[in-house]
């Protein structure tokens, strides 16, 4: 294997997260990727997906959520687009400061950015947000 | 079969809850505020949650075990977690939420540590 692909369009409701993890999870598998960096992949993935379906398009079933996986032989690339209007992730305060530790949202972003190398948004011009995750693999083959 | 199941005992005057499944957005992340709920209505307010069950949690979870020692804390009582695998354990400590929560890995100590 050099390259493997998969892209998935569902819609906006909490199952979405599970059916997106799944098929991230069997791609990581066939990747050859170890345990620890699954998990965290895997948590990133569920995050990126929670807020696309909650806070992106606000649970409208409507409204999909499009989840791009690109894995080659560096890297794993993951994009989730949802179709809400967007947020500047510089406004997300950092949950693990003494004033946030106790609130009780604001860590899916952080569990992101822990888990892969490179975290960014951007807004579409058709509207929608997407995120991109990419990790680079600790061992390319 | 629910994506959490929490059975309840008690050991002296501390409500034990054995957890088992996911606490992750949704229905896990539910049941963990509904059951912590229904603990402080009934005026159990020395809880210790036994999270060896829980395989696991997401961000969703992790802020409702803040929002559950937030609540008891603030109804004048105390929570303690108790058998957090690995995983739970690295991610509370990325999140430095070890720093705030009582954490045991022996049933009677985390009993004995309760006021």
């Amino acid at each position: 294997m050099t390259v493997e692909t998969t892209e998935l369009a569902l819609p906006s409701r909490v199952e979405a997260i599970d059916e997106a993890a799944t098929a991230v999870a069997g791609l990581v598998t066939r990747a050859g990727i170890g345990e620890e960096d699954a998990f965290g992949i895997d948590m990133a993935v569920r995050e990126a997906m929670a807020n696309a379906v909650i806070h992106g398009n606000k649970l409208d079933e409507t409204k999909l959520v499009e989840i791009n996986v690109k894995c080659s032989l560096d890297s794993l690339e993951i994009s989730v687009h949802d179709q809400g209007p967007g947020f500047n992730p510089d406004t997300i305060s950092d949950p693990t400061k003494e004033e946030n530790i106790l609130k009780s949202s604001g860590r899916g972003i952080f569990f992101m950015r822990n888990f892969f190398d490179e975290v960014d948004w951007s807004s579409s011009p058709d509207g929608g947000t997407t995120v991109r995750m990419i990790k680079r693999r600790a061992n390319p083959i | 079969m629910a994506e959490l199941n929490i059975a309840e005992r008690q050991a002296g005057d501390v409500t034990v809850l054995d957890m088992k499944g996911k606490i992750t957005i949704g229905e896990g992340s539910v049941a963990l505020r509904t059951a912590i709920r229904r603990m402080l209505e009934e005026g159990k307010k020395k809880i210790l949650l036994n999270l060896a069950g829980v395989g696991y949690i997401d961000s969703s979870g992790i802020g409702e075990l803040v929002s559950s020692y937030t609540a008891i804390e603030k109804d004048g009582g105390q929570l303690k977690l108790l058998n957090l695998t690995q995983k739970l354990q690295d991610l509370l400590t990325i999140t430095k939420l070890l720093t705030v929560f009582d954490v045991y890995e022996s049933e009677s100590e985390a009993l004995n540590g309760f006021k």
